[in-house]
């Protein structure tokens, strides 16, 4: 096909390969390093399986959360005309964007101990969220709301707003039109954009180990047990790795079968 | 149920209309693209912003959020859901105003047999063909029993053989509707077969209200005329309506008095039945039927000037005010 408009230049194809190798061949060494003979070792040790069953447990848990609040955020946005719409669309965004490490920080200042709502909140319940499980699923649920809520509200902006009319004019309510019509029209965005923030979840590291620390059982993650164990053990470092790298292909894959529409 | 609707609506920069309709009545709206017609569907619906009133046994739907409305509106499209059988698309109206499932499925299931789609009941949009799915779009609007029902161009974008099926089926299910009906249609054949009466709108205003004969048979704006094949032209304070081949073409000026005759270049020719039908750019645009033995005689080609001439017992004059 494209040979008809002539031969792909190399000023674009070298560059082309460059980026490929430089995507691939990191994941590949990665690989070809793995000691597979002690990897049964690496992956079935006490840190091992806590920190994976903590990871599973709080990306699953705030993703729950993500939607159960950032779907109706999206919705918000796609559906309804309100004053400082776009604001709210850009502020939705900032953590998008903002390093990981400072969503710690910033997490620290609104529910650490002396924290603006977390020192209220330890007065009043004796509950503070750092260093346990539930700052965890806060911290992932902040750094993967904004994945959901943007994913889901382009979901929803594509879906036709007419059909939206076409159930109003049959009597039904925005929330029965919520959940019968414009939710299952954007379903396949609904699912990427649940998919794509527990992924980011489950990859989370920088705002938990800032506002939750490193505790093995209760807040070691998955990335924060892999990267206090590269400094004694790079083999066991390359195990743990490899199995989110195979996660993450299964995410990747499970995402382009089913919903995608690869075929 | 049974109260007329009265409605007096203006929607900015687009139509502006005013006119009753009696229960149990199908009135077509029809004129040109751009015309304000669905614009006039959606403002009762509650779609567009509307200022006036639309009356209903004392109610002002406009006054009404659109799901209170009790108005059922068939789009154009159909817009059916796509995630949803036939059944359920059929069923929504009736679950959404609290009809218990089963129920809803029983009534829904009915008005699919009454369409002859019955077995199509489990089939989602995408699996049905176009005629299938306008039987179950209007199924859909009917099964609320609406005071209101309106049709945006049920026929478009059908194939010939099915719209002439659809519109006799839907033909006897508007002769059981108890309510109001709006068609809007831009085929001259819907006005004529469905409605009982034509409100004909032209650039956002009505310019004609009458019986379909009527409107048919003295059209007020190009338009219709165009739509029903008649020629028509202004000359003082009156309209007159003649068919193409009530007209004589010449090659010189005709002689005689009358002032029914016109001159302009031949624009385009056409066969039409045994005939062929040229469109010549007079004042206004004319069409005329000339057999094809005196085209070929005349040498009728684009761009030939000539002569139409009508007899005056051949046209029908009536006065162009409302």
């Amino acid at each position: 096909m494209s040979d008809r408009l002539g031969r792909p230049p190399a000023l674009l194809v070298v560059p082309a390969a460059l980026a490929t190798l430089l995507l691939l061949v990191p994941l590949v060494a990665m690989v070809a390093s793995t000691d597979w003979r002690a990897l049964p070792d690496h992956l079935t040790s006490t840190a091992a399986l806590d920190a994976l069953r903590l990871s599973l447990v709080t990306s699953t848990v705030a993703i729950v959360v993500c939607l159960v609040l950032g779907l109706p955020l999206a919705w918000l946005l796609a559906r309804v005309d309100f004053a400082g719409r776009g604001a709210l669309r850009a502020l939705v965004t900032v953590p998008l964007v903002l390093p990981p490490v400072v969503a710690g920080v910033a997490l620290r200042a609104a529910f650490g101990r002396t924290g603006v709502v977390g020192e209220p909140l330890l007065a009043w319940t004796g509950f503070a969220f750092p260093f346990t499980t539930y700052g965890v699923v806060l911290a992932h649920v902040f750094v993967s709301m904004p994945f959901v809520v943007i994913a889901i509200e382009g979901a929803l902006r594509s879906a036709d707003p007419r059909y939206d009319a076409a159930a109003a004019t049959l009597g039904a309510t925005r929330w029965t039109t919520f959940r019968r019509v414009t939710v299952p029209l954007a379903m396949p965005g609904v699912v990427a954009g649940t998919v794509l923030g527990w992924a980011r979840s489950l990859g989370e590291f920088g705002a938990t180990i800032t506002f939750n620390g490193n505790y093995p059982g209760t807040t070691q993650t998955m990335p924060t047990l892999i990267y206090v164990t590269r400094q004694s053990d790079q083999d066991a470092a390359l195990s743990l790795s490899l199995v989110m790298l195979l996660v993450s292909i299964g995410v990747l894959v499970a995402l382009s079968d089913h919903w995608l529409g690869t075929s | 149920m049974t109260t007329p609707l009265e409605a007096d609506l203006r929607v900015a920069d687009r139509v502006e209309a005013a006119f009753t309709v009696a229960p149990g009545e199908t009135l077509a709206v029809i004129g040109p693209n751009g015309a304000g017609k669905s614009s006039l569907l959606h403002a009762v619906a509650g779609l567009v912003d509307v200022e006036g009133h639309a009356r209903i046994g004392g109610t002002d739907l406009l006054a009404l959020p659109v799901r209170e409305r009790r108005v059922g509106l068939v789009f154009q499209g159909q817009l059916l859901f796509p995630h949803l059988s036939a059944l359920d698309n059929v069923a929504f109206g009736l679950r959404s105003r609290g009809t218990a499932r089963a129920a809803a499925d029983a009534v829904a299931r009915e008005w699919l047999e009454r369409f002859g789609i019955g077995d199509l009941a489990g089939r989602k949009p995408r699996e049905l063909s176009g005629g299938q799915a306008q039987r179950v779009a209007i199924a859909r609007a009917l099964a609320t029993e609406p005071d209101v029902l309106l049709l945006d161009e049920p026929f478009t974008g059908l194939d010939v053989s099915v719209q002439m099926a659809l519109r006799i089926e839907l033909g006897r299910h508007l002769r059981d509707f108890p309510g109001v009906v709006l068609l809007v249609t831009h085929d001259a054949i819907d006005a004529l077969t469905l409605a009982d009466r034509v409100l004909v709108l032209d650039e956002g205003r009505v310019a004609q209200v009458g019986a379909p004969h009527e409107v048919a048979a003295q059209p007020r704006t190009a338009h219709v005329a165009r739509l029903v094949g008649l020629n028509l032209v202004s000359d003082g304070d009156d309209l007159i309506a003649f068919t193409p081949d009530a007209v004589t073409v010449s090659l010189a000026e005709p002689e005689g008095s009358s002032r029914l005759h016109w001159h302009g270049p031949v624009g385009t020719l056409a066969p039409h039945g045994d005939a062929v039908r040229l469109m010549v750019h007079a004042e206004p645009d004319l069409l005329a039927d000339v057999t094809p033995a005196a085209a070929a005689e005349l040498e009728l080609v684009p761009g030939r000037e000539v002569w139409l001439s009508a007899k005056a017992t051949a046209v029908s004059r009536y006065a162009a005010g409302r």
